[in-house]
């Protein structure tokens, strides 16, 4: 009798279980340094996707389905982010967040793409918020990969239109980290650069090992030494804190160009040497004028993740545009999602951004911004924080860069 | 010039540093014949007991604070860990300092979380000491120096000069006589490994600000510390400190040049294009105190001072 009454019990909760289920969660994944010198970068950006995520959710969600998105540490290695890649699929989910290193996307889209060819109807979707191989939507375009953040180029490209206007930088010295990504950024410099700037003299290039440098002092000692009047790079995260840390110590005052000046921790150990010194090219900047909602979103992270500040921008708007396509295909399938995405416009809190369908590299203004004392966001809890620069503003058109993309479609 | 001057000046304060954290590391060695695995955990303690002592006081009390606690923590783990596992073989100790690193590291994810602290150089050190070739030298660079030198005199001292230090050496190469002498030899045993733990606390209290204290620290600084062991000779003090100050000077001088393989071995026939030719010094740099390890393993096993062979 009671073995009877618990096989009844038992078979009522699986049938349950099954139901919830199918109750409508979208699985996503975010594979990403969660520990570890780099842990910060991934920490900020999985926050702001929990709470996007948790936005949508309270808005009646996608559809009426729930997204649920969970965090996956891959330290910054490529053979441990396959791992976990295994392990979210196996958890069921179907859309994949990485941002942290060109090395690991590169791994990713190269494993996804194999996944959906053997596996069809389990297909998987990578966006990629934030690692900007210009290769990934240019020759190693695939269909399952999607980009929302500015590629090196376009990035590049701001950056150098930045200095092609200041004649009295003569010359400028580039550092990035000794990896495809680094690769790329000093390639991209150097091209541009005799472009636009054919009487500029590079005094310098370095490559330091990723996310291993502890004391970058002799090699800013080495930047001070070149007599360069700028500095471009592409560090990020602990590697741009520990530059700008050996800058600060140095107290000279070059200027520094980067992708990812925002990187935790760079501007506080800059401090007001940062003010007119430090300059970052980004997708949009909390000082930014805005509307209300926005600044309730930036005020509302501040408060849930007050060792972080509101920077991932593009991680709300990959969210969104993720809820804008499968609204429209009315389906939270990938494929019907992906193809949905190609082409697919939203208004954001800084402009309009479009998922150009050629090669899925999203396309939107682009922000040059420097740090300030005079601003109503301030970062690492200190006074200062980014202010747009003047002429900062580089339109959608001006952004853009051509591709050679040639995508193939599943049917 | 300015490569020769700022290669010194950084090359010396890191190796100074390196020497702090090895000098407990060569001691214990000598003294137990155990690598200690987990001493650069004692390195990461340092630097997280520093960082919420200064959280609550100030630094200063920290300097002295901090140390001693790690000091403790070491002299308990001797006593109620090393101790019984000692009777089993020096592999048994090998694995359990192995273990004991794992262990604090997990520890203080859990107390500190898996991210960095925001553990900082103090305000009235955080200036600029002097200016030379347009950049400057921090005080706090000059300040950590002045402890590693004051440590490495101070420890001289105690060893060569005092009766306790007497004591010690001869714990060390005749425990049983010193035992019936009436010395209470594990107790000496005890102490020692405290100091060693409290010194690998000491560096981690002057480096976790100038570098970064989180989590990896230990790990990022653990092969470090076992290449100046062994380039020094284990066992030997001074031997340790030249390496540390070799090793500090090495790595800065490396990325200081800018020749590639090329312009080096370009004699025989090596260009730019290649691959190797195109490989630079600089880039080299993390790779160099590995490479001295190897050749110093291979030409001089016993390393630049000491007395024994691995």
């Amino acid at each position: 009798m009671t073995f009877r009454k618990t096989a009844i019990l038992a078979a009522a909760t699986s049938v349950l279980a099954m139901g919830a289920a199918n109750a409508d969660t979208i699985k996503m994944a975010f594979i990403d340094p969660l520990s570890g010198p780099m842990g910060p970068s991934g920490e900020a950006a999985y926050t702001s996707f929990q709470l996007a995520a948790e936005h949508i959710n309270e808005a009646g969600g996608v559809n009426g389905d729930m997204i649920e998105v969970t965090g996956y540490d891959n330290k910054v290695n490529p053979k441990e982010s396959l791992v976990q890649l295994q392990k979210a699929i196996d958890d069921g989910a179907r859309y994949i967040f990485q941002g942290n290193g060109s090395s690991v996307a590169a791994a990713l889209i190269d494993a996804i793409d194999k996944h959906n060819s053997r596996n069809p109807g389990e297909e998987v979707v990578f966006f990629n918020y934030a690692a900007v191989t210009p290769a990934f939507t240019n020759e190693l375009c695939s269909f399952w990969h999607f980009r929302f953040d500015a590629h090196a180029d376009m990035k590049m490209a701001a950056i150098t239109d930045w200095i092609a206007e200041h004649d009295e930088i003569k010359s400028v010295y580039l550092i990035g980290q000794d990896y495809v990504f680094g690769e790329a950024v000093v390639a991209a410099a150097e091209s541009m650069l005799t472009e636009k700037r054919p009487d500029i003299e590079i005094v310098g290039n370095e490559l330091h090992p990723l996310a291993k440098v502890k004391d970058f002092t002799p090699y800013i000692q080495k930047i001070i030494s070149s007599g360069a009047d700028a500095v471009i790079t592409g560090n990020w995260g602990a590697d741009m804190q520990l530059l700008m840390k050996a800058a600060a110590e140095s107290g000279s005052d070059i200027p520094y160009l980067t992708f990812y000046g925002g990187s935790k921790g760079a501007v506080s150990s800059l401090g007001e040497g940062a003010i007119d010194r430090l300059y970052q090219v980004t997708e949009g900047i909390t000082n930014l004028d805005a509307s209300d909602e926005q600044y309730a979103l930036i005020e509302e992270y501040k408060e849930r993740f007050p060792d972080y500040d509101y920077y991932y921008h593009r991680a709300f708007n990959a969210m969104n545009m993720f809820v804008a396509a499968a609204e429209a295909a009315g389906s939270a399938d990938p494929i019907p999602v992906a193809k949905a995405l190609e082409g697919l416009s939203i208004e954001h809190a800084y402009g309009t951004a479009t998922m150009r369908a050629e090669d899925h590299q999203i396309q939107q203004p682009l922000f040059i911004s420097t740090v300030s004392n005079d601003v109503k966001y301030g970062v690492d809890n200190i006074e200062l924080g980014w202010t747009l620069v003047d002429a900062g503003t580089i339109p959608l058109e001006a952004a853009e860069q051509p591709t050679t993309c040639e995508m193939e479609r599943p049917e | 010039m300015e490569t020769i001057v700022f290669g010194l000046l950084n090359g010396v304060s890191y190796g100074l540093l390196l020497f702090m954290l090895s000098s407990g590391l060569t001691l214990i060695f000598s003294m137990m014949g155990v690598l200690n695995f987990a001493h650069a955990s004692f390195y990461m303690l340092g630097a997280y007991f520093a960082f919420t002592i200064t959280g609550s006081t100030s630094f200063w009390i920290a300097l002295f604070i901090a140390p001693v606690l790690v000091g403790l923590v070491g002299a308990v783990v001797e006593r109620y860990g090393l101790r019984k596992v000692h009777a089993n073989g020096h592999v048994a100790e090998l694995l359990f300092t192995f273990g004991l690193a794992y262990l604090i590291e997990e520890v203080v994810k859990i107390i500190y979380g898996k991210t960095a602290v925001d553990y900082r150089v103090p305000d009235l050190l955080n200036f600029a000491a002097f200016e030379i070739y347009g950049a400057t030298f921090p005080a706090y660079r000059i300040f950590v120096i002045f402890i590693a030198i004051a440590m490495l005199v101070g420890l001289w001292f105690l060893l060569k000069r005092t009766r306790a230090g007497l004591i010690i050496q001869a714990a060390l190469t005749h425990p049983h006589m010193v035992g019936h002498l009436g010395h209470n030899v594990p107790f000496i045993f005890m102490t020692v490994f405290g100091i060693g733990c409290a010194l690998a606390g000491l560096a981690g209290l002057m480096a976790g600000n100038i570098f970064v204290t989180d989590p990896a620290m230990a790990v990022q600084m653990g092969p470090i510390v076992f290449v100046v062991v062994v380039v020094g000779g284990i066992g030997s003090l001074e031997g340790a400190f030249l390496a540390s100050i070799l090793i500090g000077l090495l790595q800065n001088f490396a990325v200081g040049i800018n020749a590639s393989f090329a312009d080096l071995f370009g004699f025989i026939g090596l260009t730019e294009m290649s691959e190797v030719g195109s490989i630079t010094v600089s880039s080299l740099a993390p790779v160099l105190p590995f490479l001295l390890l190897v050749l110093m393993l291979i030409f001089r096993p016993q390393g630049l001072m000491g007395e024994q062979e691995l």
